[in-house]
């Protein structure tokens, strides 16, 4: 009888030890990252083509106090005081930010992307209600960010960060005043950062707080407590780490702010505000394409929702004009009762119809649909990983990304361009026995987003990283298969989503080998 | 001496919005034992669907998937290794379907179980019983299953260990059964490289909050046959809510008490022959949806008479 009690009562507390021994704390890939070690200060990018900006000191930064000055020699003593008593708190905030001001900005961007992608509910009477950007608060809040929002959003805080990282740069260079671990000893001897050579003044890191807590006031108007809040910690690590006094992070976010101003001015005007279009608009782009003998999109959804952003395609492109982007429109899909539309239909039918595992595995891994940081911010992450191996100074990091970001946000112009042009409809209008394996998203199927974003990145991204050109190119190719796998597309929408977002990415390579920086 | 009733509930207690780990259902919750080197061997059937379900605490429908309606085939057996320990496995088979909106439907092998159940205590005074049973439960996915793909996913996908305390009182034909059990989950994984909860995560891992459930039952119970009636509870120790219109995700506190009624009985002319039948209705949840199920099974007991299969000896 005692073994009887003894047998379970072992396997229970062995159980139970193993289980409550695991740790249960997931880690994300960049939590542990070690303090950006730069390899190429990139001492010239002063020197860097611009986007926006007009010329590099179109905001003036005042030249510095001498490091000799009483009011200097006391902000030496801010940060001896403040190292003195460094709580854990304080450390950790440290060393997150000093894994790079541009990467976890970008971070804290796909955040906030993946928080605000949501559709919103429908109202009782089975219509929608938009978010407003006036009342941001009100349900649903503004933004709702898709992925052409989202497109946007990035590309805006990536090329505003470059401007003004540039005009850092410039004036680093100008004034050439040293960090203060250059200056004092003691500091020296308890910086929390890597030292480099690069002048302070001033802070890289408060010109990219100052630039996009600016610009979140545009594209995430909720949010501004919560940037200010982290702009403030992005500062405040800077002076507790000994890497810059304050005068370096207060001329640096003035910078940022000041930059901030001429992105906020072009995206006032720059056609996104009105791309959810009105209804009369709607029902031109079904009118027009019944006019045309073509079977129109229809929402997939119920009620049926408003097509998404279907101006999205008016938008002032990055890297090139909206005369250009109507040259990159591709010839129209297969037509509506042609052999070839039902043979691809039919292709789509027979890969759903029962699914592999590793089929979802792909659909699953790209879909990047609702409450994600979108396929944009996929990519981001995909660059950023790679980014974090070449040790990029912060200002070649904003480049990179805003290469990036600038293209996958004209790709967006171009797709949406081409989906409302041809409004065209997905598979499972045709045949209703296709059913997804992800959700089917609210907009006209020709040409594939997926496809249309992965080309561009992909193609910019092996120019960055030549090494890493043919990894792209595979990986480009599966987000769009995964496309036709999980039964949203066309072949012929994946296809020419990638032809067409590699034209694209090819903009993005013509910037990158006159810009300076090459 | 008559068999004893070896399956009182043999259903999941667990697909409202998908099922819920506990594979083993009722059987592990309740007061009944089989007799040593009996075998109770079987098959269950449920089905169970919801129109209706909650997001957090707000409860809709959902017209881009209509009625969902999960099915479930389980291969179930309890062997007794005395009068007063069993060891009971469960191998579930589930299919999904919506009926609305172009969602796929999905169908697998789910989470296969073992449970170790012992009878710790008994009292006997008259025609008054009281007993006192613990149940470990071991549980984990039989296939690679598709987890983040709910309401359709068959699974949450976790391996779990599970502890359960039941009290049973029985008088006369008359009982009531009272238990509480926990289940540690291990984390699961994703097949992408990122996810929202409340903050975003860069990693495919997700943490799996532990789980807490509740019964108790009353009802009549003789040789031949049980009837009773129950409510159950179900707890997640932790997960964060769906957020307006969003989809539900595998690490959602997924909480719920259900109510329902189940009976057993032995066919009077084949006394080995045991059918059951259930049915259960939830009546409150978060993130669940407001399942209705009904279920049936079939079982055969064999009894071994070699007795050269003894614990106390070994």
């Amino acid at each position: 009888m005692k073994k009887q009690i003894l047998i379970p009562t072992f396997i229970l507390i062995t159980g139970i030890i193993i289980l409550v021994s695991c740790s249960k704390n997931v880690s994300g890939v960049t939590d542990h990252l070690s303090p950006l070690l730069v390899t190429n200060q990139d001492v010239n990018a002063g020197n860097w083509k611009l986007i926006l900006l007009k010329k590099v000191d179109s905001f003036n930064v005042p030249a510095p106090l001498a490091t000799n000055s009483p009011i200097y020699v006391a902000e030496l003593n801010e940060i001896k005081g403040v190292q003195q008593n460094l709580t854990d708190a304080q450390k950790n905030t440290i060393k997150y930010w000093s894994a790079g001001a541009v990467l976890r900005w970008n971070e804290i961007m796909r955040e906030l992307v993946a928080k605000h992608n949501l559709p919103p509910y429908q109202n009782e009477d089975g219509s929608y209600p938009a978010p407003s950007a006036a009342n941001p608060f009100n349900y649903p809040q503004f933004p709702f960010s898709n992925p052409p929002y989202a497109a946007r959003a990035y590309a805006y805080i990536s090329a505003a960060q470059y401007d003004a990282l540039v005009a850092a740069w410039h004036f680093k260079m100008q004034y050439n005043r040293l960090a203060p671990y250059k200056i004092d000893s003691v500091i020296s001897g308890k910086v929390l950062i890597n030292k480099t050579d690069l002048p302070s003044y001033p802070s890289e890191d408060a010109v990219v707080a100052g630039v996009t807590a600016e610009m979140m006031k545009l594209l995430f108007p909720t949010e501004i407590g919560f940037i200010e809040q982290k702009a403030r910690e992005a500062e405040e690590a800077r002076i507790l780490s000994g890497a810059n006094v304050r005068s370096d992070i207060n001329a640096g976010e003035a910078l940022g702010r000041s930059v901030a101003e001429v992105f906020i001015a072009r995206a006032r005007t720059d056609n996104a505000g009105k791309a959810i279009g009105t209804p009369t608009d709607w029902l031109n782009l079904e009118t027009s394409c019944v006019a045309r003998g073509e079977t129109p999109w229809f929402s997939l959804e119920s009620p049926k929702r408003p097509p998404m952003l279907p101006l999205f395609g008016k938008v002032t492109p990055f890297l090139f004009s909206n005369a250009v982007e109507i040259t990159l429109r591709p010839g129209p899909p297969p037509l509506t009762g042609s052999d070839q539309l039902k043979t691809e239909t039919d292709e789509i039918y027979n890969l759903v119809k029962s699914p592999s595992r590793d089929q979802f595995r792909i659909v699953q891994f790209w879909a990047d649909g609702a409450g994600t940081s979108t396929p944009p911010g996929h990519w981001d992450a995909i660059a950023e990983e790679d980014f974090i191996t070449k040790n990029f100074s912060e200002v070649r990091w904003a480049r990179n990304m805003a290469l990036l970001n600038m293209a996958l946000m004209d790709a967006g112009i171009v797709c949406w361009d081409t989906k409302y042009f041809y409004f065209n409809s997905r598979p499972t209008q045709l045949n209703s026995a296709i059913k997804t394996l992800t959700g089917i998203p609210n907009f006209p199927s020709y040409i594939s987003g997926h496809s249309t974003f992965s080309g561009a990145a992909s193609q910019i991204l092996g120019h960055i990283i030549p090494e890493r050109a043919s990894a792209y190119q595979s990986m480009a190719q599966e987000a769009s298969l995964s496309r036709m796998l999980g039964g949203l597309h066309y072949r012929s929408d994946c296809s020419t989503g990638i032809t067409v977002g590699k034209k694209i990415g090819d903009y993005a390579i013509q910037r990158a080998v006159t810009d300076g920086a090459e | 001496m008559k068999t004893k009733l070896c399956f009182s509930i043999s259903f999941l207690v667990s697909i409202y919005m998908i099922t819920i780990d506990q594979a083993k259902g009722q059987t592990s919750m309740d007061g009944v034992m089989m007799n040593k080197h009996q075998l109770c061997t079987g098959i269950t059937y449920m089905k169970s669907s919801w129109t209706n379900y909650w997001e957090g605490t707000y409860k809709r429908n959902n017209d881009n998937i209509g009625k969902l309606t999960t099915q479930e085939f389980m291969l179930m057996s309890n062997y007794g290794i005395t009068n007063d320990l069993n060891v009971m496995v469960g191998i579930p088979y589930i299919t999904s379907k919506a009926s609305k909106g172009t969602l796929h439907g999905m169908k697998g092998f789910q989470d296969a179980s073992i449970d170790l159940k012992w009878k710790a205590l008994k009292c006997n005074h008259q025609s008054n019983q009281f007993s006192l049973i613990t149940d470990i439960g071991f549980s984990a996915p039989l296939s690679n299953y598709v987890i983040d793909f709910l309401p359709m996913s068959i699974g949450m996908g976790s391996t779990n260990l599970s502890g359960r305390i039941i009290a049973d009182y029985q008088k006369g034909k008359f009982f009531s059964t009272a238990s509480a059990g926990y289940a540690f989950r291990s984390n699961v994984k994703l097949d992408r490289t990122s996810y929202y909860t409340t903050s975003l995560h860069s990693t495919n891992e997700v943490e799996m909050p532990d789980v807490a459930n509740y019964s108790i039952s009353i009802g009549l119970r003789t040789p031949d046959l049980i009837l009773e009636t129950f409510a159950d509870r179900f707890v997640t120790l932790g997960g964060f809510d769906i957020r307006k219109n969003d989809m539900p995700f595998v690490s959602n506190q997924m909480n719920f008490t259900a109510i329902g009624l189940s009976g057993k009985y032995f066919l009077p002319f084949n006394n080995h022959i045991e059918i059951t039948a259930n049915a259960s209705t939830v009546i409150n949840g978060r993130n669940t949806g407001a399942a209705t199920s009904y279920g049936a099974g079939l079982f055969y007991v064999f009894t071994f008479k070699n007795k050269k299969i003894d614990l106390k000896k070994l």
